[in-house]
C-alpha cells in the first residue's frame, strides 16, 4: 500500500494529463473535422480537392508519424511547439479526417428533399448547410462520432513515446517497482482510461436517444 | 462522392463567385505551400544533395530503410496471420453453444479493445519479465497488435458467420454433418470470403500500428529511419533529419493507399462474383480504421 500512496500524485497527474489532451484534441477534431466536411461538399472544386486530401493523407499515415512530424518536424520550418501542444496538435489534426468522415457520411444520410427544399426557399449553400443539413447530419452519426472521439482517447496514449507524462507513459516509469506493484500500476492504467470511455460511451447513449429523429 | 443536391447548377452569377471562390482557394495553398518551402529553403533542407542521399547505395541509407521496411512487414505479416487464426478462434467461440465459453470469451474480446494497444505492448514488454516471461520487442508488438486485430476480427467474423444465409447451415446439418463440419466446410468459407475487403482493410490499419513498435524501441521503419538520423547527426550534424522522416511517411502511405486500393478491388470481385453478390459492402467502423483501440460501445455495434 506504501506504494500505491506514493504514487497516487503521480497517477492523478497522469490521469488529468490524459483527460486533458483528450479534452482539447477532442474539440479541435470536432471543429476542423467539421470545417473539411463542409469542404468537402462545397461547390468550390479546390476546397473539395484540399479537404480530400487531407483526409486521405492522415487515414493513410500512423499517428505515430504525425506525432513525429509535429514534434521534430515543425522545428525544421522555425516552429517549435513543446511536447504536450504537439500532442494535442497531432491528435486533434488526425482524429479530424476521421471525424470529417463521419459527418460527411451523415451529411450524405440527409435525405435529398431536405436540401432541395432548402434551395428551393433560396438558402444560399452556406445557409442550407448550416440550418437545414448539418443539424440532421449530427443527429445520425451521433454513435459512430462517438467510436471516433472514444478510439480518440485511447490514441492519446501514443503521447507517451513522445515525452508526454500521460497515463501509458506510468508503465515504463514505474517499470523499476516489484512484480505486484507494476500490476498494480497497469490496473491503475486500465482502469483510468475506462474511467474517461465508459461515462462517454454511456454519455453518447443517452444524446443519441434524446437527439434521435423519428422517422 | 458529394452530394451535388447541396447547391443549384451555377448560373453565370453564382459561376463568377466560383470562379473567386476558386482564385482565393489556390491563392491560399499555395501561400501556404510556398511559406513552407521558403522556410525549409532557408534552412537548406531543399538542396539536392540531402535528397539524393536517399537514393545513393553508397550512402547505405536505401539499404537500411529498406531493412527497415522489411522489419515492418514482417511484423505485420506475423500479426495479421495469428490474428487472423485467433480471431476466428474468438468468433467461433463467440458463437459456441456452450454459455460459459461464450461469456468467457466476450470478455476477452471487450477487454483487448477497450484498453489502449500502446498499455497491451507496454504491458506485455514491461510487465511480462516481472513475472521471469522475457519477450523482445518483436514478439512484444507482435503480441499487442495480434491480441487487438484478433478482437476486433473477432467481431467481424462473427458478423460474417451471421450473415451467411440460414437455409445454408440448416441443409448442411440436413446433410448430416456435425456441428465442427458445418463451420469449417460451410459457414466459415463464405463468411471469409464475403469478409475479405474488410481483411484487407484492417491490414492497413494493422500497418499503421506496426509504428508503435518505435516506442518500444524495435527498429521498424520508423526507429530505422531515427536509428539514421543520430547517426548521420553524430557524423555531419543534423542535414538529412528532415529528408528521412518525409521518406518514412512517404513509404508509409504509399503502402497504405496501395493496400486500401487492393480492398477496394477485392470489393468490386466480391461484388461481382455470383457465390457472394447478393451481400451488402461492409466497410470497418471509423473508429477501428484510426487503428490503437477500437470504441467500447456495444450498442452501436
Amino acid at each position: 500500500m506504501d506504494f500505491v500512496r506514493e504514487n497516487s500524485d503521480l497517477f492523478l497527474d497522469a490521469f488529468l494529463t490524459t483527460l486533458g489532451l483528450s479534452l482539447l484534441a477532442g474539440l479541435l477534431a470536432l471543429v476542423l473535422g467539421t470545417l473539411l466536411a463542409a469542404m468537402r461538399v462545397s461547390p468550390i472544386p479546390p476546397l473539395r480537392g484540399l479537404a480530400t486530401f487531407y483526409v486521405e493523407t492522415f487515414r493513410n499515415t500512423p499517428l505515430t508519424v504525425v506525432f513525429f512530424f509535429i514534434i521534430f518536424g515543425l522545428p525544421q520550418i522555425d516552429f517549435v511547439i513543446g511536447f504536450f501542444p504537439g500532442a494535442v496538435l497531432s491528435v486533434g489534426l488526425y482524429t479530424a479526417a476521421f471525424v470529417c468522415e463521419a459527418v460527411r457520411s451523415g451529411v450524405n444520410a440527409v435525405s435529398g428533399g431536405q436540401a432541395e427544399a432548402a434551395r428551393a426557399l433560396g438558402l444560399t449553400f452556406g445557409q442550407s448547410l448550416r440550418e437545414v443539413v448539418l443539424p440532421q447530419a449530427f443527429r445520425t452519426v451521433v454513435p459512430p462520432l462517438g467510436n471516433v472521439l472514444i478510439a480518440m482517447v485511447k490514441n492519446t496514449s501514443i503521447a507517451a513515446g513522445f515525452s508526454v507524462s500521460d497515463l501509458s507513459s506510468l508503465l515504463p516509469r514505474l517499470v523499476n517497482a516489484d512484480a505486484g506493484d507494476l500490476t498494480l500500476v497497469l490496473v491503475g492504467v486500465v482502469v483510468g482510461y475506462m474511467v474517461i470511455t465508459l461515462p462517454s460511451a454511456l454519455a453518447i447513449n443517452q444524446i443519441e436517444r434524446r437527439v434521435a429523429i423519428l422517422r | 462522392m458529394t452530394t451535388p443536391v447541396l447547391f443549384d447548377v451555377p448560373g453565370p452569377k453564382a459561376r463568377r463567385r466560383i470562379r473567386i471562390g476558386t482564385a482565393v482557394g489556390v491563392l491560399v495553398v499555395v501561400a501556404i505551400a510556398a511559406l513552407v518551402l521558403v522556410r525549409l529553403a532557408g534552412n537548406g533542407q531543399l538542396e539536392p544533395q540531402r535528397w539524393a542521399v536517399l537514393f545513393d547505395p553508397a550512402s547505405q541509407v536505401p539499404q537500411a530503410l529498406g531493412q527497415a521496411l522489411l522489419r515492418t512487414l514482417q511484423v505485420a505479416i506475423v500479426g495479421m496471420v495469428l490474428a487472423t487464426v485467433l480471431g476466428l478462434l474468438l468468433a467461433v467461440g463467440r458463437l459456441s453453444e456452450h454459455r460459459w465459453v461464450g461469456v468467457v470469451v466476450t470478455t476477452l474480446i471487450e477487454f483487448f479493445r477497450a484498453v489502449p494497444l500502446l498499455v497491451l505492448i507496454f504491458a506485455l514488454y514491461f510487465l511480462l519479465p516481472k513475472f521471469g516471461i522475457r519477450l523482445s520487442a518483436f514478439w512484444a508488438l507482435v503480441g499487442g497488435l495480434v491480441l487487438y486485430n484478433a478482437a476486433v476480427l473477432a467481431e467481424i467474423f462473427r458478423a460474417g458467420i451471421l450473415s451467411v444465409d440460414r437455409g445454408q447451415r440448416e441443409a448442411a446439418y440436413g446433410l448430416g454433418m456435425r456441428k465442427t463440419q458445418v463451420m469449417t466446410l460451410v459457414l466459415l468459407p463464405q463468411a471469409v470470403r464475403r469478409m475479405l475487403p474488410v481483411l484487407i482493410a484492417q491490414l492497413v490499419v494493422l500497418l499503421k500500428d506496426t509504428s508503435l513498435g518505435f516506442i518500444i524501441s524495435f527498429p521498424e521503419l520508423l526507429r530505422g529511419a531515427r536509428g539514421l538520423v543520430e547517426f548521420f547527426t553524430l557524423q555531419f550534424g543534423n542535414q538529412y533529419t528532415f529528408q528521412l522522416y518525409v521518406a518514412a511517411a512517404v513509404i508509409y502511405i504509399a503502402i497504405n493507399l496501395v493496400l486500401s486500393w487492393l480492398a477496394r478491388y477485392a470489393e468490386g470481385r466480391t461484388r461481382r462474383n455470383a457465390k457472394t453478390a447478393a451481400t451488402t459492402p461492409t466497410e470497418l467502423p471509423a473508429d477501428v480504421q484510426m487503428g490503437g483501440g477500437g470504441g467500447v460501445i456495444p450498442a452501436a455495434r
